[in-house]
């Protein structure tokens, strides 16, 4: 390995009024290593890759790229001076083949000639020294989520970016794309690429980098060779203590719950339809967890589990009786409850108050109402202030709108409104996503508490370890049809990734 | 420069963003004024004058602002639950229709019995008027900001054809308008030789109903929470289409009630003039007062005082009145900046 510096970030700090967001952090990138960033929510890491763009300015500090300082640059000046980001929510639009996306930008607006030609010469050859296969031609439409990180690699590769940041790049991928994608990522490195991996999944962080660099509160905590730190040594530089992972004790099933059986739900006219024929079960105390790439009908079964959308074909059966599709206020009345996968737009008002939101659900039921008719404040404020201890959802006050909540204090809030009732069905949707690892352990093991009193969950995730761990039975969702359950305990992280490309 | 949303809002900015917002739109209209080539001091003097200078004008802008206050209230509820209700003027006109066929004779009963008849059936037609828009919207999706306000149209030539037919009154020499009021119906003036009437009882009540309704009631909850996020409160059990189908109910029905004191209180039979936009700067008058129903009751006095007053001012020293529209709008402009800056901060990077 060649031992060039190419970035180097000495001394960065940066306020918010009263909050240090970035405190004295110092950084340095050598030429074809990989540096993972790691640090819970809001430790950071963030505000510093905007500073490293120039979205913000640093309020002390300096920033080297290839010796050469940068201060009070622009995104452009950054792009310019060689530092590309891919981001967890890709911007590729659509509707345009991969080469337009690329082109995109690149050349100046009034040119009147565009140089497809060339350029494509030019990403031919780029793509073959870096073994990154993408069809240039075809619409991005039709390309997979593992497909279009290439594109977005791609593009910043073709933008002679050196230095490489990739935001949260497993998210979205099947375990063999995760598998690919690193693959790649090593052979770009040895192209002379420089990485830097921003991660919540300490076990990828662990497989693909050199050099792990942790914030905490905006400092640095740790910097560790990856070779000499193993994962709960990671846990525990990233959130300051140790974190217990609480763990599943198996339990016997209980009775059916809820069935869906031979649902179907057509999309618009010419697609597939967005689930297919679909049976499910969900017994009492166990955790059925659902596994699947993003996008195979996930999120249409929860709106049919969640009563926000109607059936075309099939049955609903709730504790053995078929019935007709419920709306969500029937479900609230049955005891089921639902945590949606988006928080901000399914799960909290934002602008209403904390104590507001922690009785959104409950329409027409006493002590908060009284006669169904008027609103009990006082009733409504006590019961928030018990919950807010209960579930420790760290906030200024009961008053304050739920939009300021951090997103692991919001999905407490989303779980204590859901579980406050002692809930005998939970449909948990993602209901980690975006959390650290410290929000995380607290969300299972509300999890886990609720299915040791007797509650049936249904567990929608990505995260195969979460999965794994937690789940009793797993199903594999693959283009809108769902497998029959799986025992957890005999089942490898590899046999469901195959199972959920689709290849079983 | 970010913007960003606030904790909470200091007390002092709730009372404050509203006035500064007002001063704004007075120091724009001033340029106006002085463009045309008066003091400017003189203008808003005469126009003050004109709006609440004597116990005639104060009772002018008060019957004025009855109307408005209706409209505004009609707006409000609507608006509060992101139903975007832009027909009360038309709604206004079926509550007109609705207080010209009952009250020209075709029942006769007490005042004390017929007023609130002619009430009750006024918001009654309002309502059902927001009726096919509610259908459209919760059924089939398609946007009651369209649907609406096209109504007002349909409704207006309806009223037209009423006034050229069923409705005409023989003794009107030709022209297109109702019979009057018989005098059971008539809403009694509250100060002599006044056009003040007692409808604005209807629109005081009307504004102490509503705004009861939406702070205390599940209903008003439900609304909100509706208007806020409507995914999350659908997710959450507040059914959408049945809240939704009260708030159009009630939103209808406060536009009808305008059109019935209109009727029934200062004209005392229908035309097609009936109205000169009563619907439409209601929505003024609703933003104005950031959709609070008891704010509603404080600007459209307010509003109702600028064109009152800029007719008056108009009269006296030659300026466009034409300004008062001007001056209403450049205040729900600058009032919705200011309401901006009291949920959110500026923040700079």
């Amino acid at each position: 390995m060649n031992e060039q510096v190419v970035l180097e970030i000495s001394q960065v700090s940066k306020r918010f009024g009263k909050l240090s967001a970035n405190e004295n952090i110092s950084l340095t990138l050598q030429q074809g290593e990989i540096i993972a960033l790691l640090g819970e929510n809001g430790a950071g890491k963030t505000t510093l890759m905007n500073i490293l763009f120039g979205h913000y300015r640093a309020d002390q500090g300096s920033i080297r790229v290839f010796g050469q300082s940068l201060s009070n640059h622009s995104p452009e000046d950054a792009l310019q001076a060689g530092i590309g980001m891919v981001h967890q929510h890709f911007t590729l639009a659509e509707n345009l083949t991969v080469l337009d996306n690329i082109m995109l930008g690149t050349e100046p607006l009034w040119s009147p000639i565009s140089h497809r030609r060339k350029a494509r010469k030019l990403l031919h050859d780029i793509a073959s020294d870096a073994g990154l296969e993408v069809a240039l031609d075809s619409k991005v439409r039709e390309l997979t989520v593992g497909q279009r990180q290439r594109v977005e690699i791609l593009k910043a590769l073709y933008r002679n970016v050196r230095i490489l940041i990739l935001d949260e790049p497993t998210a979205v991928l099947t375990p063999q794309e995760v598998d690919d994608l690193f693959t790649l990522l090593r052979r770009m490195v040895e192209g002379g690429l420089s990485i830097i991996i921003i991660s919540h999944k300490l076990q990828e962080v662990l497989s693909i980098s050199d050099r792990v660099v942790v914030l905490r509160h905006g400092r640095v905590v740790g910097e560790a060779s990856t070779d000499n730190v193993d994962r709960d040594q990671l846990a525990e530089m990233i959130v300051g203590r140790q974190i217990e992972r609480p763990t599943a004790i198996p339990r016997v099933a209980g009775k059916n719950l809820l069935s869906l059986q031979r649902v179907s739900v057509h999309g618009s006219r010419s697609s597939r339809p967005l689930l297919d024929d679909v049976s499910l079960n969900v017994p009492a105390s166990q955790i059925t967890g659902i596994a699947g790439v993003s996008g195979n009908g996930q999120s249409v079964l929860a709106d049919v589990l969640s009563g926000m959308r109607r059936i075309d074909s099939g049955e609903w059966l709730i504790d053995g009786h078929a019935v007709s599709t419920p709306t969500p206020k029937q479900l609230t009345t049955l005891g089921f409850a639902r945590i949606p996968e988006d928080r901000h737009t399914h799960g909290v008002v934002g602008e209403m108050n904390l104590w507001e939101n922690l009785m959104l659900d409950e329409i027409g039921n006493p002590p908060r109402w009284r006669a169904g008719l008027t609103l009990n404040r006082d009733a409504a404020r006590t019961t928030a202030e018990g919950l807010v201890k209960q579930f420790d959802i760290r906030c200024s006050s009961t008053e304050q709108p739920a939009a300021l909540l951090s997103g692991g204090n919001m999905q407490k809030l989303i779980l204590a409104r859901n579980l406050a009732r002692k809930p005998r069905l939970i449909l948990a949707n993602q209901p980690t996503r975006g959390l650290d690892e410290g929000a995380i352990a607290a969300v299972h093991a509300l999890l886990i508490e609720a299915r040791d009193r007797g509650a049936g969950i249904l567990l929608i995730t990505e995260d195969l370890d979460e999965l794994l761990r937690l789940a009793d039975n797993v199903v594999v969702m693959h283009a809108g049809t769902l497998s029959e359950p799986l025992p957890a305990n005999n089942l490898s992280q590899r046999e469901l990734g195959l199972r959920m490309a689709g290849s079983h | 420069m970010r913007l960003e949303l606030r904790e909470s809002t200091p007390w002092w900015l709730t009372v404050l963003a509203p006035l500064v917002s007002i001063l704004v739109s007075l120091l724009m209209a001033s340029v106006l004024i002085l463009w045309a080539g008066e003091s400017a001091f003189a203008a808003f003097q005469s126009m003050f004058k004109g709006a609440f200078g004597s116990t005639f004008a104060i009772t002018e802008t008060l019957s004025r602002a009855i109307p408005l206050c209706l409209t505004g209230l009609a707006a409000a509820v609507a608006f509060r639950a992101r139903f975007y209700n832009i027909g009360a003027e038309g709604q206004l006109y079926c509550g007109a229709l609705a207080a010209t066929i009952l009250g020209t004779g075709w029942i006769t009963l007490t005042p004390v019995l017929m007023i609130p008849l002619l009430f009750l059936a006024g918001a009654a037609a309002g309502g059902l008027a927001l009726l096919l828009p509610w259908f459209l919207k919760t059924r089939v999706n398609v946007d009651e900001v369209v649907t609406t306000l096209l109504l007002n149209f349909i409704i207006l030539l309806l009223v037209g054809y009423a006034l050229e037919g069923p409705l005409k009154d023989p003794m009107s020499m030709g022209w297109p308008q109702a019979a009057s009021i018989i005098d059971e119906g008539v809403l009694p003036a509250l100060i002599p030789r006044s056009r003040l009437h007692a409808g604005a009882f209807a629109a005081l009540l009307a504004a102490f109903f509503v705004w009861v309704l939406l702070r205390y009631s599940v209903f008003g909850f439900s609304v909100r929470a509706l208007g806020l996020n409507p995914e999350a409160a659908r997710h959450a059990g507040i059914p959408p289409a049945r809240t939704l189908l009260l708030v159009a109910l009630i939103s209808g029905g406060l536009a009808g009630m305008a059109g019935v004191s209109e009727v029934a209180g200062l004209k005392g039979y229908l035309t097609l003039d009936l109205s000169p936009g009563f619907g439409y700067t209601g929505i003024a008058v609703a933003m104005l007062a950031n959709l609070h129903p008891i704010g509603v009751v404080v600007s459209a006095i307010f509003l109702a005082g600028i064109s009152v007053g800029a007719d008056s001012m108009g009269r006296a020293l030659g300026i466009p009145s034409y300004i008062a529209d001007i001056m209403v709008a450049t205040a729900v402009l600058s009032v919705l900046i200011g309401l901006m800056f009291c949920r959110y901060r500026l923040r700079r990077n």
